[in-house]
């Protein structure tokens, strides 16, 4: 259902190696991701899915391989700057600020976009006002994309987990970002809620373009959603192709549905 | 001026007060302006787009939308070129608004957003006569290719260049609209058979707002909130005609479920609202009270019962005591005053119930507060609305009087009928019924009611509802279920007892409600149903009923109650989209139920077949307790 527009490669991942110890996570995955693309990665717990995405958004650096965006090496910067050139992640454990309201934590999402220092900001008057508007008219954007009007003012803390997951979602696009990485966007919410989100992602690729990287366990929602998944097994990529491709790759069934039915 | 036509009625005021706002709308957090240029320029642009697109004299425009100004300049623009507008319930399952837009023979579908386009897109194979399905919001629709899609923006970019064209035209169309011309097709959710298309006029509606004019106040600077569905008459009546013929302001919301917040914004000078809202409103107070600080809540409970006895002396016409007078005033100013801030009527002239019956206790409570809250009577059938209750002769319990232009009789079996300028043409592709609803010009409302002894008109229920229990005492369901519906932690319910030994209810909890009651007691509960079938809500629910019981006669008492493990949905058909219940339904689907209420049995299985919004189907599988009312609690637990 997901309209497939696969540019040129915008994320290029070569040989990447990541492990803790003597556990090897991630075993040198390559992936090229062209732009535009959603793509899911699937596979057991443990396969090193959350890792790799880790890996992108510079929250570890691989100890070998190259994570190449748009010609440029993201592989040693910080998180900071891989934000800064438009990757933009949510985690599998909600991070929000939750004593914090919805608009609030989607202004700080508009964080690396702004460009006055502290003292100029405290300013009412003059750039730091005309840029406080410019953000939340972005931010307005989001919150009516998102459906989320009726929680504008609320604090986080204060909401369902659906909803926060939501916000989440919508503190990651506060970046515009070019690349967005999902780690679990639908782990633990309802059905209603699932079928939501799935609409909300395709609805992001549609409107902005953005590539999307998402890590899901529900298959059904996978298969739906996704243009292309790549399969890890115990730090390895075993498979990669459109989801009736992957569906039907005999490794992919021995390690990620074999194992689950042996439980 | 009866002679005029709506969209007369938008020149007129965009010629008079070009600048003066005419519809607002939320949008990204700010209140977006329409002034009554902006809202004639729309309308002619999209009044002309329609007649590129070959609409014309007596076709039809469905429209499926959310309270948004687009969609009264939509009506607006189909009446300028003698086309009609049928507004849709835009929550409606697929299978009823397919059978709306079909039997209404619509050729333009007018729809809000993707949801909205998706419900017409996969309908499409059963909507053989819809050509244009244009939308507003284009979110999520940039890479739909179906020829039948077209944007507000394109529609309303044709319109523009054949205006460039043939200038004149649009006003010469508007010249030539008749106010006999039908202005609007209401489709009526009736609580039995097929909804039918009430065709309602230009005159119809005119008068009917000249009928409120005469007795209520409205000024061109007054603010009201369109938050109600467009399909229902209650919306159109004042959003649509009212704002045109006043030139008052119509604010839409920014979401659904932001109504509270906006009407908080707004301050709305009148307001209709149909009883569940009302209920819900009490809920709202009730539960922040009980989360209020103690100051607080020692202040309400001391000062409300002042609050009511000076609104039922009022309405008695017996002057105050001093004390009372002073409690009153202290009432006022801490309490009613700011209570009234907090929910937004600060401003409120007048607040409107109509729809369905509404609750004495709930109808006081607002008076309590010093909101000026009044019962309408009406029907689509008549326009609208027909009766209201006047200032400072206000009745518990009545819907008031007629409008000075309508004339109300009761028929020998006590049925409602009215004969008036508002009484509409007829029911669309169905003569038969407008021969059973129109008779000799008089208007039959299929509401049973009585005068008072000051010529007030009382309704008492549906007249096929009225019922009697099998000694032959007789009772009005609805009017047990209002009281049941007083209480924060009840939903719905539903009064049973035809040719039984005792009344049984149904009741529905309120899950948001009972699920902070239940939070606060630490009572652990997964779903709905789950938190239904406890004990303790049970417990909570025996009370309130004992409540209801010992304001109700002797015998029509409720005796055993259920409470249902699902809430009572339109699109399971158990309410119709106006929230009344539709009884012969209901009695046909929970059949097992209702026999068990009056068996031995404690408790009950159900296998319930759910309906989801796409139309796919589930079952789940339970007990529900029976519950005798005042019996030993731990013979009646689960």
């Amino acid at each position: 259902m997901a309209v497939v527009t696969s540019g040129p490669t915008q994320l290029e991942l070569r040989g990447v190696s990541k492990s803790f110890g003597g556990v090897q996570a991630v075993s040198r995955v390559s992936v090229d991701v062209p732009k535009g693309q959603i793509l899911s990665i699937i596979g057991p717990n443990g396969a090193g899915k959350t890792t790799l995405l880790n890996c992108i958004s510079s929250v570890f650096h691989p100890e070998t391989g190259t994570i190449v965006l748009e010609g440029q090496d993201l592989t040693r910067l910080s998180p900071a700057r891989v934000a800064g050139r438009g990757v933009a992640r949510t985690f599998q454990n909600i991070a929000l600020f939750r004593g914090m309201t919805v608009v609030d934590n989607l202004m700080l999402g508009r964080h690396i976009h702004m460009k006055n220092g502290v003292f100029r900001s405290m300013l009412y008057w003059g750039p730091g006002r005309r840029e406080e508007v410019e953000h939340r008219r972005v931010v307005e954007d989001i919150i009516d994309f998102l459906e989320i009007e009726a929680i504008r003012k609320r604090p986080v803390g204060s909401l369902p987990y659906g909803l926060q997951k939501r916000v989440e979602l919508g503190r990651a696009l506060a970046l515009h970002p070019k690349v967005l990485l999902l780690d679990e966007p639908m782990g633990g919410t309802n059905h209603e809620e699932k079928e939501d989100m799935a609409r909300f992602i395709l609805d992001v690729n549609d409107e902005w373009g953005t590539t999307i990287i998402l890590i899901e366990h529900d298959m059904g929602v996978v298969m739906d959603i996704s243009q292309r998944v790549i399969v890890l097994d115990l730090g390895e990529k075993i498979a990669e192709g459109t989801p009736a491709e992957v569906k039907a790759h005999p490794q992919v069934i021995k390690a990620y549905l074999g194992t689950k039915a042996s439980v | 001026m009866p002679e005029m036509t709506l969209p007369q009625f938008l020149l007129k005021n965009a010629r008079e007060h070009p600048t003066a706002s005419a519809l607002r709308e939320k949008e990204k957090g700010i209140w977006q302006e329409w002034s009554w240029a902006d809202y004639l320029g729309h309308v002619r642009a999209f009044a002309l787009g329609l007649v590129s697109l070959g609409f014309g004299r007596d076709d039809k425009l469905a429209i499926l939308s959310d309270n948004r100004p687009q969609v009264y300049a939509a009506m607006v623009a189909a009446q300028v070129v003698g086309g009609i507008p049928v507004p849709v319930f835009q929550d409606a399952i697929a299978r009823e608004i397919q059978y709306v837009i079909d039997h209404a023979d619509a050729t333009i579908v007018f729809a809000e957003d993707q949801e909205q386009v998706d419900k017409i897109l996969e309908l499409k194979g059963s909507l053989p006569k819809v050509a244009k399905l244009i939308y507003e919001d284009p979110k999520g629709l940039r890479h739909y290719a179906d020829p039948l899609l077209m944007s507000l923006e394109k529609l309303e970019e044709l319109g523009r260049k054949l205006d460039g064209e043939r200038p004149g035209l649009f006003e010469e169309l508007v010249r030539s609209t008749k106010s006999h011309d039908v202005a609007l097709i209401c489709y009526t959710s009736g609580t039995t058979g097929a909804p039918k298309g009430a065709m309602i006029s230009h005159a119809n509606l005119v008068s009917a707002i000249q009928g409120i004019l005469e007795v209520e106040h409205y000024g061109r600077t007054d603010q009201m909130l369109a938050y109600l569905p467009p399909a229902w008459i209650g919306d159109t009546f004042w959003s649509l005609a009212g704002s045109l013929i006043v030139g008052c302001t119509v604010n839409c919301p920014e979401r659904p479920e932001t109504v509270l917040e906006n009407l908080r914004e707004i301050g709305p000078h009148f307001m209709i609202a149909p009883p569940r809202i009302w209920e819900n409103l009490v809920s709202t107070v009730q539960i922040k009270m009980a989360d209020a600080s103690w100051a607080k809540r020692r202040l309400y409970t001391w000062l409300m019962p002042a609050g009511e006895e000076a609104a039922r002396r009022a309405m008695e016409k017996r002057p105050l005591s001093l004390r009372l007078r002073i409690l009153h005033a202290l009432g006022e100013f801490l309490v009613f005053a700011p209570l009234r801030d907090q929910l937004g009527f600060r401003r409120t002239r007048y607040a409107y119930t109509g729809g369905a019956p509404l609750g004495p206790e709930i109808f006081l409570f607002f008076r309590s507060l010093g909101i000026n809250l009044k019962q309408v009577y009406g029907q689509t059938e008549a326009g609208g609305v027909s009766c209201v209750q006047r200032d400072g002769d206000i009745k518990l319990g009545t819907v008031g009087k007629p409008f000075p232009n309508t004339e109300v009789r009761l028929t020998e079996t006590g049925e409602v009928i009215s004969r008036s300028p508002c009484v509409f043409v007829g029911y669309y592709k169905n003569p038969e019924a407008t021969i059973a609803t129109l008779r000799d010009g008089w208007l039959y409302s299929g509401d049973a009611a009585l005068f008072d002894q000051d010529g007030h008109l009382i309704v008492i229920d549906r007249a096929k509802d009225v019922t009697a229990l099998a000694d032959s005492t007789k009772f009005a369901p609805q009017f047990i279920e209002n009281k049941l519906k007083f209480s924060p932690y009840i939903k719905e319910a539903v009064a049973v007892g035809q040719d039984r030994p005792y009344v049984g209810a149904m009741v529905n909890i309120d899950m948001e409600n009972v699920g902070k009651w239940a939070e606060r007691r630490q009572i652990a509960y997964t779903t709905y149903t789950d938190l239904a079938q406890k004990t303790e809500v049970y417990d909570l629910i025996a009370e309130e009923v004992e409540r209801v019981n010992r304001d109700l006669p002797d015998g029509t008492r409720i005796n055993k109650y259920v409470l249902l493990h699902k809430e009572l949905d339109p699109d399971d058909e158990e309410v119709t989209r106006t929230r009344k219940v539709r009884r012969g339904f209901v009695a046909k689907k929970y059949a097992d139920i209702i026999e068990a209420l009056y068996s031995e049995a404690r408790s009950v299985g159900v296998i319930a077949v759910i309906t989801y919004q796409d139309g796919r189907q589930a079952t789940v599988r339970t007990e529900l307790a029976i519950r005798q009312v005042g019996a030993a609690r731990e013979l009646a637990g689960v």
